[in-house]
């Protein structure tokens, strides 16, 4: 690679203060530190430091997605060739996903990282990693049919007012990601829920054109939940029966990367391996969610109510946000008591707001925004707890 | 024995009260078990060996009145002095009775100043034989508290204990609460103290030392030892209360064993030093004169094997002969430091070692390598604490140990992972909302969160962990002062 290193040295001059490109020195910092780890030494403290740095920890949530994309891709071009009666072998089906996919994800990047260079530059800062991990999250947690001028419009706006505002990376309140999608959710209602948007039934960039069969209904299976009335039997899209096992390995329609639970459980095994994510906040989420439903399944009167708790789990984002939102190490609370309160609540909110509110299908998205708003709370309280420890022994 | 009452300490937990009388009674010892904490294994441990043989004097000395937290230097020598060993070079501004003094015989060379004159150290030219300055017998019987103090202050060893709160050099008007003093290094490839005292003069010195003490405080003197201790001066030391410890870094710093033994709280004083440094006093009383000798470890990767070893040497020694070495014999960038590689000082190769330290270590600089897509490649030669770096299967099987160089291997940022730092911070204390207390210098909040029961030190691990890369040591070092120059 010296040949490379030769050549960035070559060109970095340029990119200094008073060189020809000194508008792009963040970008060309952000590259170069991409390629190479940054050779700066220490000035004062310590003289040695870990290996781990931030670009790393975004990568490694990154690879945990990838399966999740992958399949989402895959399953895009499933459930599309089932909706319009054909069947096809793998790589069709495959790129055919990948094709409806991949815009999303371009789009997301390319806004999101832009406005990211935009004000790096502009603060005088280096590239901030952050959006790599939200990024990706944003095309994983919309329906695979939301038009590519919202999706960079929410994502700019969730870039902008939910994370730069507050001071970049690390300073951010709510989730990024997850602004994205509840901007979408409330500006664009139509285009975010209801029967015709998680399954693509048009032709992509001239490829898998044909005509929707009659059994067809997109409604996801959360979706059928919503609206049934009487003795649920969630079905795909042919009206086909859903066993447990379909919900897990995740052929069933909904967000991209939300359906399989397989995939999710991979990528939580990475991020529990490597402790990326914190445990206590993903285990507590899913203690929640099942402490809630088994309640409801107590009291239960509607149909909703009666959802086991493992279909629970099984059903909607519910496994992707416990695993890859709620965790999220800036969002999520600080103090490791607090981790528990902020997940076991996250669970009880979100199973609570898809029984109780026929309105929102998924309570998932609101769940966590609103616990990530009493972060500061409950990281509040546990300290204090800390404090008045200390107060206490003043006084002894 | 022990080991087996000690799982059965949490019940014991319930009679909290009557908990320190049983242990105390019954063993003569406490053990108290860290487990948030990192062991780095950094290639280029000093050996046991050859430590009788070596011993290494150097024709310059300096002290470097920074060392001294809390101490503002005004200079009492000028170039050409004559100055014998122990006699004062400087005072403190604010407290003039506390003194730094020379550690050796011979003439001033130079008085260092960097900008607005600020004194940054005075160098003596050292005599073939040293002559020490004689403070006469002393009978340690007959004296109070206060002509103790007015002696080690006067001798300049009164420099050497610091205080909490503020982590800054005590102040002789006070009676501290307690003294701790600790008894081992923890830090990464951290001298043994015992090799220093394994032998019959240096044992009495550390004894009569830790008696010393004993007079100057209200309370008790508390020894930390580390549970692997062997030599009887150290496990059962008179005048003192001790205090085992076990587990991997930071079980040595002083503040981990004092929030351990009995917390500072707001409004209380406690001293604190290292016992390499009790040794001083012991040797002012035993021989009634100034002795700053230590044992000094040259250890690191770049260091040839046959000179990592001990060195019989002395306070402010010019260090240049001492890594020649590896000077000469290294290829690459080195980074010599006085003192471990997580609170040392950097010092060029022919810099001198600073007061406080027993070890010198020299690793690469690192500034000549160019990794290549770190962030996404396995790294087996890198070591971390986290577990997406392969290094915590490599050091369960392998016990390898790491060559380290002074890069830090990423970009600051702001604090994005949580829970990193508490980890390797083994006190009831939250780092990191006390480092925002500090940094929006927060006076209240910073007491409440238990500013006045750190040290710099205590946050080098959570600097060396740290994802964000931020200079913590130096936060929490700002902080201290400001709340000193603001409250006393």
């Amino acid at each position: 690679m010296q040949f490379l290193r030769k050549y960035l040295d070559k060109i970095k001059p340029n990119f200094e203060k008073g060189g020809k490109f000194a508008m792009l020195q963040s970008v060309f910092d952000g590259f170069e530190t991409f390629l190479f780890v940054p050779n700066k030494t220490s000035r004062t403290g310590v003289h040695i430091h870990d290996a781990i740095d931030s670009k790393r920890t975004m990568s490694i949530v990154v690879i945990a997605l990838l399966p999740c994309l992958l399949f989402g891709m895959y399953n895009a071009g499933y459930q599309h060739y089932r909706a319009i009666g054909l069947t096809a072998d793998f790589p069709s089906t495959f790129i055919y996903g990948l094709l409806a996919v991949l815009p999303v994800v371009a789009v997301s990047y390319i806004v999101g990282l832009g406005i990211e260079f935009v004000v790096a530059q502009w603060k005088g800062h280096e590239i901030q990693e952050g959006f790599l991990v939200s990024g990706i999250l944003i095309p994983l947690i919309v329906p695979i049919d939301t038009p590519l001028w919202m999706i960079a419009l929410a994502t700019a706006f969730a870039v902008i007012f939910a994370k730069e505002v507050f001071g970049g990376t690390g300073f951010n309140i709510w989730n990024v990601a997850l602004v994205a999608r509840a901007f979408l959710f409330f500006a664009y209602p139509s285009k975010m829920s209801g029967d015709s948007v998680f399954v693509r039934t048009s032709e992509t960039f001239g490829i898998g054109g044909g005509q929707v069969i009659d059994a067809f209904s997109g409604a996801t299976p959360l979706g059928q939940i919503a609206t049934a009335t009487s003795n649920i039997q969630v079905s795909g899209i042919l009206g086909n029966p859903l066993t447990y096992w379909d919900l897990f390995l995740g052929l069933i329609p909904g967000s991209v990367g939300e359906t399989s639970k397989l995939c999710i459980l991979l990528g939580a095994l990475i991020l529990l391996a490597t402790g990326i994510a914190n445990w206590r906040t993903m285990l507590s989420v899913f203690a929640g969610g099942i402490f809630t439903a088994w309640v409801f399944n107590r009291i239960g009167t509607t149909p909703t109510m009666l959802i086991s708790p493992l279909e629970h789990l099984l059903l909607g984002g519910f496994a992707f946000g416990a695993v890859f939102m709620a965790t999220d190490p800036v969002t999520s609370c600080r103090t490791q008591a607090g981790k528990y309160i902020f997940g076991f609540l996250v669970g009880i909110f979100a199973i609570t707001v898809r029984v109780l509110n026929p309105g929102y299908p998924e309570g998932m998205m609101l769940a966590i925004l609103f616990m990530n708003s009493f972060v500061p709370l409950i990281d509040y309280l546990v300290v204090e707890r800390n404090i008045s420890k200390r107060k206490k022994r003043i006084k002894s | 024995m022990q080991d087996f009452f000690y799982k059965r300490y949490l019940f014991i937990q319930i009679l909290l009260p009557l908990q320190d009388y049983f242990l105390t009674i019954i063993f003569m010892t406490t053990i108290i078990k860290i487990r948030n904490g990192l062991a780095i294994n950094l290639e280029g441990k000093a050996e046991l060996t050859l430590c009788d043989s070596v011993s290494y004097k150097s024709e310059f000395y300096a002290i470097f009145p920074d060392d001294f937290p809390g101490f503002v230097p005004k200079i009492c020598v000028k170039p050409g002095d004559r100055v014998l060993a122990g006699t004062a070079l400087m005072y403190d501004k604010n407290r003039p009775e506390i003194k730094l003094t020379s550690p050796v015989s011979g003439t001033i060379e130079l008085v260092n100043r960097g900008e607005k004159r600020k004194l940054l150290n005075v160098i003596i030219k050292a005599d073939k034989e040293n002559e020490y300055l004689n403070f006469g017998e002393k009978d340690l019987k007959s004296m109070t508290p206060e002509e103790i103090k007015s002696l080690l202050a006067e001798t300049g060893i009164f420099a050497f204990i610091r205080q909490r709160p503020y982590a800054v050099i005590a102040n002789p008007k006070d009676i501290p609460r307690d003294i701790f003093v600790t008894g081992f290094c923890s830090a990464p490839l951290a001298p043994d103290f015992e090799i220093q005292l394994n032998n019959a003069g240096e044992s009495d010195a550390f004894q009569t030392g830790l008696t010393v003490l004993a007079m100057l405080t209200s309370g008790k003197v508390y020894l930390g030892i580390c549970n692997t201790a062997k030599l009887p001066c150290l496990k059962e030391a008179k005048n003192v209360e001790i205090v085992t410890f076990e587990g991997p870094h930071p079980a040595g710093n002083v503040s981990v064993q004092l929030n351990h033994i009995k917390p500072v709280n707001k409004g209380e004083i406690v001293w604190t030093m290292n016992a390499s440094d009790v040794s001083f006093i012991g040797r002012l009383f035993l021989h009634e004169k100034v002795v700053l000798d230590r044992l000094v470890a040259l250890t690191g990767s770049e260091v040839p094997k046959n000179d990592r070893t001990y060195y019989h040497s002395t306070v402010g020694v010019c260090l240049e002969d001492m890594v020649k070495n590896c000077t000469e014999q290294s290829q690459k960038h080195l980074r010599y430091t006085s003192g471990n590689v997580l609170t040392g000082t950097q010092i060029p190769s022919n810099g001198f070692l600073h007061a406080f330290d027993n070890q010198v270590t020299v690793i690469p600089e690192g500034d000549e390598t160019h990794d290549f897509l770190g962030w996404i490649t396995p790294g087996f030669d890198k070591f971390s604490m986290n577990r997406s770096f392969p290094a915590f299967i490599v050091q369960a099987l392998t016990k390898k140990a790491y060559k380290m160089d002074a890069r830090i291997k990423g970009g600051r940022r702001a604090m994005i992972m949580s829970n990193e730092w508490d980890k390797v911070f083994p006190m009831d204390i939250h780092p990191e909302f006390l480092v925002r207390a500090i940094l929006s210098k927060d006076i209240e909040k910073m007491e409440d969160l238990g500013i006045y029961e750190v040290a710099p030190e205590d946050f080098a691990l959570c600097e060396f962990v740290d994802t964000s890369k931020m200079e913590l040591q130096a936060i929490v070092r700002q902080g201290l002062d400001w709340l000193y120059k603001e409250l006393s």
